[in-house]
């Protein structure tokens, strides 16, 4: 079954960004090859007053769905103008919102970003909100009507991985909106991890873009991905039986009609 | 979303076809794996699992264990009315019975929480039948004001209500409501609630939806045992239960497993659940939710409510009188909505359950968390 968020579909469940390649091309070929249909771009970085834009460009509309992002700002004040700005100048109403105050571990403040998710929302965006893999947090974003959210696995850019997996259980366990696990993922065997949890798709940038081979990781990714979700459906055999097959409760039930 | 329309995505049949279907592997898988899906429950719901209940009896047990402790959390239900406009051709209080009706008085409410205050009750459960004339809102509002000064927990198990009308009730002091839909079969559901308010099954399966708008702190659920089968049934309340928690995700639920037992009626179960497999079904549910509790009441045996007490159960009803005023007078006359079957004294159940290596907890709730709620 697809992905669905607000509404539209996706077919592939790996979201990527476009920061951090050494060149527009590389970023093209990755991107082609990734088969990835839903881009996170930055807002920050477009070069608004040139006719061209050396990531805007190499994004197909036809097969790339784009998503701004507030990386940047600091509180909700600044990242509610940014995707003000962003609708304005992109023409979507679709926005990554990610409000990291502190500059070295680019955590992402929990109150800031509740507090413009819900004014967000109630200005007609769609809302990606990046979070802290915080089950309440997540509830309280979907609360306020939130389209998906999106915990961290790791530190941004650390690729250390899903580090947080217990807490991305429950947020995945009781979430009414898709779950896209963003951040820290750093090898394809993580995005399968994280797909066989059942996340419904994982946001990678780093990863690959960082690759000696950007578009071979993106292969990579792209089949990690689509193997992780394969597995979460088929459902993955036990790895240890959780009980012996005797009981102390014998006599008590071999007693009942 | 509301659930009626996730409901109405299901077919009755389909679902009982597919429980049917299970087999002897499919148990073993679900029991090798953990019982992680709405699917995998059914799995356990199904004739194949009732050969399965020792193992699923231990990880029941362990699971319990696990999240409640050895604790079991005591109650007492404290019939106000017998009267009722409904015709629920199961029940004592169905409105073509012809027993004495009778609904109390404050007054005669203050003495009955006096006698359960005596039992060492601190969670009383206010239950009524549905006379929108006699027993309104405003009525059971009173009700749960006069609770408040002696009781920490006060829970209804009384007609649906309006969402307004469960704010005011929490805003005086309303921890948690007990609403049953009897069944999620809707033609069976309407066979059985021919007259009356509660004849709009639609109505009945938003009302915890209702709750869960009004921040309800506890929410109870379950089917009546005995009018449709109760495997189909389980895994429509089961489903019930998987979209309240995620939507209502700060309310607790709990679940009660009535069977139909004897009363003035004379309706007889069209299905009946044998020990066995209620004993099948609370172990499933237990397996599927480690958070939900349960609940077991003094319509079954001491013998079985002994038994089932490491099995998954949470909380228990001891004493208990189903006739208006029956504590503090043990009248001759028979007014009970039904007959119990475990007439052990509540010392008699707390003594019982200390033997047992549990620990009975009279009091789990503060009032002065309620003054809080209702500040904010």
């Amino acid at each position: 079954m697809n992905l669905k968020i607000a509404d539209r579909e996706f077919q592939s469940r790996l979201f990527t960004g476009t920061g951090k390649f050494s060149s527009s091309d590389d970023l093209k070929s990755a991107l082609s090859i990734s088969e990835s249909q839903l881009v996170t771009v930055a807002f920050k970085r477009i070069e608004k007053q040139q006719r061209e834009d050396p990531i805007l460009d190499v994004i197909n509309p036809s097969k790339q769905w784009l998503l701004p992002n507030t990386s940047g700002v600091r509180n909700a004040s600044e990242a509610v103008f940014v995707a003000e700005l962003a609708r304005e100048a992109l023409d979507t109403n679709w926005l990554k919102l990610e409000i990291h105050p502190d500059p070295k571990y680019l955590m992402p403040d929990p109150i800031e970003t509740l507090k413009a998710a819900e004014e967000l929302v109630k200005k007609g965006f769609i809302v990606l909100p990046y979070v802290h893999a915080d089950p309440v947090l997540c509830k309280r974003l979907e609360d306020v009507g939130v389209s998906a959210v999106m915990p961290l696995g790791s530190p941004i850019g650390s690729n250390l991985g899903l580090e947080t997996h217990r807490f991305l259980e429950i947020i995945i366990a009781q979430s009414q909106v898709p779950v896209v696990i963003d951040a820290g993922i750093g090898a394809p065997s993580q995005a399968a991890q994280a797909m066989e949890l059942g996340a419904d798709a994982v946001l990678v940038n780093t990863a690959i873009a960082s690759s000696a081979n950007p578009s071979q990781m993106a292969n990579a990714f792209k089949m990690a991905v689509e193997a992780g979700r394969l597995a979460f459906e088929a459902k993955l055999g036990p790895t240890s039986k959780e009980a012996q097959a005797s009981s102390p409760f014998t006599p008590f039930l071999s007693s009942l009609s | 979303m509301s659930f009626k329309k996730i409901f109405q995505q299901y077919n009755w049949d389909t679902i009982k076809a597919k429980i049917y279907s299970y087999n002897n592997d499919d148990v073993m898988r679900v029991l090798a794996g953990g019982c992680q899906s709405l699917e995998d429950f059914a799995t356990l719901l199904s004739p194949a699992a009732e050969n399965h209940l020792d193992q699923m009896s231990v990880i029941a047990h362990a699971k319990t264990r696990k999240r409640f402790g050895k604790s079991i959390q005591l109650y007492a239900p404290l019939y106000l009315s017998n009267e009722c406009t409904n015709i629920c051709t199961y029940c004592g209080f169905s409105m073509e019975n012809k027993i004495p009706r009778r609904t109390l008085s404050s007054p005669e409410i203050l003495k009955e929480i006096k006698a359960i205050k005596r039992l060492g009750f601190d969670h009383v459960l206010l239950v009524t039948g549905e006379a929108p004339k006699e027993v309104n809102s405003e009525y059971i509002q009173k009700a749960i004001e006069l609770c408040r000064n002696y009781f920490s927990q006060i829970s209804i198990e009384v007609q649906p209500l309006k969402q307004n009308e469960y704010e005011s009730m929490i805003s005086a002091g309303l921890n948690a409501v007990y609403v049953y839909q009897e069944t999620y079969h809707k033609n069976e559901y309407k066979k059985h609630h021919p007259k009356g308010k509660k004849s709009n099954f639609n109505y009945r399966i938003d009302t915890p939806d209702r709750l869960g708008q009004a921040s309800i702190h506890k929410i109870g659920l379950g089917v009546l045992l005995g009018l449709e089968d109760w495997r189909v049934d389980s895994f429509f309340c089961a489903l019930h239960l998987d979209y309240l928690e995620k939507k209502y995700w700060q309310t607790k639920f709990s679940l009660s497993f009535p069977r139909l037992r004897p009363h003035a009626g004379i309706l007889q179960p069209k299905v009946e659940i044998t020990d066995k497999q209620l004993v099948q079904l609370i172990l499933a549910y237990r397996l599927f939710n480690e958070d939900v509790e349960i609940s077991l009441s003094t319509r079954e045996s001491p013998f079985f409510r002994d038994g089932m007490l490491p099995l998954g159960i949470t909380s228990m009803s001891a004493g208990s009188k189903t006739d208006p005023g029956g504590y503090a007078h043990q009248d001759e006359e028979n007014l009970e909505q039904f007959e119990i079957s475990d007439e052990r004294s509540p010392a008699e159940v707390a003594a019982r359950i200390k033997e047992l290596g549990f620990q009975p907890v009279w009091k789990d709730w503060d009032e002065s968390y309620n003054q809080q709620s209702m500040i904010n």
